[in-house]
């Protein structure tokens, strides 16, 4: 386990220093600069703001430069910010993004998995038809669609809740159900398969015969085995959805990471673009990790010591 | 199982009590909701150089002097000022008994200290070129002087003295302008680079205070040290950051804020049916405009440029496809601009440039060696990644297919660092640019199409064009400059590098019941005398 552990820590490390060097060097490839206005700025103010940010120094010196300072955890100062740090950024907005995901990620969950559930007890009759008629929808509708539809009906014809903006409990309800569509829908989908195939398990069969109550069945060997699936998915989910919020950050006004990242790369933010690629990077490979360690505490029959030798 | 799914449920309780209460308001406050439409870049007024920003300080600043409704500085700060005969030297008098919002003097000190912060080559400042008028400013920032050759001095307390290195009248527009305000030297000097994020070090000596900065939102409470308090009349301002505008109008529509910082063009025809007392067009100190690469065939013929001019429907461009009560422009530079005469305008003065003349515009084009358009070489049209820009495009390029016979018109649309520096670099034959004026004067349209200037990018020049703006440097009167700004748009009209289009508008919407807000025509909102009629 623990062997285990350092090893995929190993590779992940390798992992991110690939993504920060292709990073950097696609950022200096892109035409323009964090420094180009559209009014032209005299050439001693462009000098003095290259020689403030280094941006004047030779490429390969700028990228050791980097790499120095975020060996220590410093991702250096924002370029369109001024006076605020890329560590500051991610600090202030990345609890907002965590806590719009955290709910959706619970709705998905607390929606998704009932409704395949009982679908799959239902199969082929009518609320099996009617889970999968909206997973449906949820998967083909993106979020900004359904998020403008909310909207459209609860803030502006019926006034129920706010339009947009952020800082009450109220403000959470409208993003966090466009977020959490398409996760919905998908887990609904994923959890009906993955317990139909279950259902069909000749130890299923046996509890039954046994006598075991239904209600036991069902939650002991039934849902049990039949959430694996889910969990997989869960680790990219969660990454996915606290990183690509950022259509239904922008139409909420919610200020979260996700928008900041998009526009930092309109803005040719160069820390910001490479500060927040690292931090989503490192979320990314922790989630998959620690779905990788949950998975042995649901399914016994999963070791993670003996993955690599059964490749 | 039963036991995750109660831990569950403790985590959705959990997130529900993150998400913290909402703000309550007593009904009887005036609260005054504005959409800013951005977060702000920084709160420096040193640093700052976005419009949205200037409406953020103008709220908690002032300078020597404060801009009124018709864009004229007023005093502020100063009480009054002396200038010497040649117009270069200016004496500003303090008010007495000025303070900051903590209750420290405001003395001469703090602004000599702010600016000449400002212009320090370490700052890096965007805007240090504001100073250029002052002696030894461009000398000090360039790294080629000291910050004890700038010509500002101190006499005491309570005067100050600036020499400028010509004489001009805009000097006062100037020091109503950010990067003029004055700077709490303790708070300033024990952070430099973060004394402006946090409202307790935010410490102004404007109309109102910051009292709170965070996720989407700025708040500010009346600064009750400041020397006009008595006028200020709104108890709070939120400003939020939304900058999706469509969810801006319906947070307007929802009651939600009481002004808008724009609207979407689509939306204009509904908004002028259904809520024409809140729908405002507020004129803009700026035009849209194509430019003409001169360096390349063909439109390195006057001829052609004329031509493509003269072949477009500007009326139909205004009312069909932007829709947002802009002028269709046949100048560069915009109305809204003081001539020499009391009450006149230099637009009006100068009148328009040229007609749209199909005709006209036919035979210049064969002239040029492309009767009918035969032979014309293809060529793009470049514009940043805009709806707006791409709908307009797609308009000027069917006029021309279909009012000259020009074939082969194709459109770039390019992401906007990517298109400035194709414009920087003069790799296109026609682009979309708009100039959105500084200060108040013809200048700020004019200078820029020196020679070889940064912000040039038609490869256009004329030796005469230049030697005006030489001349200008050293005058002061408005009766001796605008007569030649007149004779440099000539000069920019005849040989047309540029094709204008319209003049923009500042659409918003504004709720019926506020009143007392100031619109300033550089497009900054002072909500020092705002307050909700109920």
């Amino acid at each position: 386990m623990f062997n285990y552990i350092v090893r995929r820590l190993l590779y992940s490390l390798a992992a991110l220093l690939v993504v920060v060097t292709v990073t950097f060097l696609f950022m200096h490839i892109i035409p323009g600069g964090p420094f180009q206005r559209e009014k032209a700025l005299p050439e001693a103010i462009r000098k003095n703001i290259e020689a403030r940010y280094k941006l004047d120094q030779p490429l390969h010196i700028q990228y050791i430069d980097y790499l120095s300072h975020l060996i220590r955890g410093d991702l250096g100062p924002s370029y369109k910010y001024r006076g605020m740090t890329v560590n500051d950024i991610i600090r202030e907005r990345f609890p907002v993004s965590v806590e719009l995901g955290t709910v959706a990620i619970l709705l998905a969950l607390f929606l998704g998995i009932p409704s395949g559930i009982l679908a799959a007890l239902h199969q082929s009759k009518f609320p099996d038809y009617l889970v999968m008629f909206f997973s449906t929808i949820g998967i083909a509708m993106p979020s900004f669609v359904i998020g403008t539809l909310l909207m459209y009906f609860l803030s502006y014809k019926w006034g129920l809740l706010p339009s947009a903006t952020w800082g009450s409990p109220q403000h959470v309800i409208m993003p966090a159900i466009a977020l959490a569509g398409l996760p919905t829908a998908y887990i609904a989908r994923l959890t009906r398969s993955s317990m139909l195939e279950v259902l069909s398990q000749d130890y299923m069969k046996t509890a039954i015969a046994k006598g075991l109550p239904r209600r036991r069945i069902l939650w002991v060997h039934g849902i049990k085995n039949a959430i694996i699936p889910v969990v997989t998915y869960l680790g990219p989910l969660v990454a996915g959805i606290l990183t690509g919020s950022f259509v239904v950050e922008n139409i909420f006004a919610v200020p979260g990471l996700g928008k900041h990242y998009v526009t930092s790369i309109y803005n040719r933010d160069y820390t910001v673009i490479l500060g927040v690629t690292i931090f989503y990077c490192v979320l990314l490979i922790f989630m998959n990790l620690l779905v990788d360690l949950v998975y042995p505490l649901i399914d016994p029959r999963i070791k993670l010591a003996e993955r690599k030798e059964q490749v | 199982m039963r036991k995750s799914v109660v831990v569950l449920a403790l985590l959705l309780g959990l997130a529900l009590l993150v998400a913290g209460c909402g703000g309550e308001k007593a009904a009887t406050e005036q609260v005054i909701y504005y959409n800013v439409g951005t977060e702000p870049e920084t709160l420096d007024p040193a640093l700052m150089t976005g419009i949205p920003e200037f409406h953020m300080t103008l709220q908690m600043y002032e300078g020597l002097t404060r801009l009124d409704a018709d864009g004229r500085p007023q005093p502020a700060c100063a009480e009054d000022w002396d200038v010497s005969e040649d117009g270069k030297e200016y004496t500003f008098y303090l008010r007495d008994g000025l303070k900051w919002s903590n209750g420290d003097p405001l003395t001469a000190y703090d602004f000599e200290f702010a600016w000449l912060r400002a212009m320090d080559p370490e700052m890096a400042a965007d805007y240090a070129y504001m100073f250029d008028l002052i002696e030894g400013a461009t000398a000090y920032y360039s790294g080629e002087g000291s910050a004890d050759d700038v010509g500002i001095e101190v006499i005491d307390d309570k005067t100050i003295k600036v020499k400028l290195v010509s004489g001009a009248p805009y000097f006062l527009d100037l020091t109503a302008f950010p990067t003029y305000y004055p700077l709490h030297q303790e708070t300033v000097k024990a952070d430099n680079e973060g004394w402006h994020l946090k409202p307790e070090t935010m410490i102004v000596n404007g109309p109102f205070k910051l009292v709170k900065r965070e996720q989407g939102r700025l708040e500010y409470e009346p600064n009750e040290h400041y020397w006009d308090a008595g006028a200020v009349k709104a108890d709070r301002l939120v400003f939020y950051t939304v900058e999706d505008i469509n969810t801006e109008l319906t947070m307007f529509e929802n009651g939600e804020i009481h002004m808008t910082h724009t609207v979407p063009g689509a939306e204009i025809p509904r908004l002028r049916e259904e809520r024409p007392d809140e729908l405002h067009i507020f004129p803009y100190l700026g035009t849209y405009y194509y430019i003409f690469n001169c360096a390349h065939e063909p439109f390195n013929d006057v001829r052609v440029r004329k031509a493509l001019t003269m072949a477009i429907d500007r009326k139909a461009i205004v009312e069909e496809v932007t829709q947002g009560g802009e002028m269709p422009a046949y100048a560069f530079v915009p109305p809204g601009i003081a001539d020499v005469e009391e009450g006149s305008d230099f637009r009006e003065v100068g009148g328009d440039y040229f007609e749209e003349d199909l005709e006209k515009a036919k035979e210049l084009l064969a002239d040029a060696g492309y009767p009918n358009g035969e032979g014309f070489p293809p060529f793009e049209i470049l514009y940043n990644t805009h709806d707006m820009h791409k709908i307009i495009a797609e308009a000027i390029m069917e006029m021309w297919e279909k009012n000259l016979g020009i074939k082969g018109i194709t459109l770039r649309n390019e992401e906007w660092g990517v298109y400035l520096n194709s414009r920087d670099e003069g790799d296109f034959d026609v682009a979309r640019a708009g100039w959105i004026g500084d200060y108040v004067e013809p200048n700020t349209f004019l200078d820029m199409w020196k020679t070889g200037g940064g912000n040039n990018n038609s490869n256009w020049g004329d030796p005469r064009y230049d030697e005006i703006i030489e001349q200008l440097t050293k005058l002061s009167e408005p009766k001796d400059r605008i007569p030649l700004l007149h004779e440099q748009e000539d000069i920019l009209m005849e040989a047309m590098p540029i094709m204008p289009i319209y003049y923009y508008t500042n659409p918003m919407m504004v709720s019926t019941k506020l009143k007392g807000y100031l619109y300033l025509a550089t497009g900054a909102l002072d909500f020092k005398t705002a307050y909700l009629e109920e």
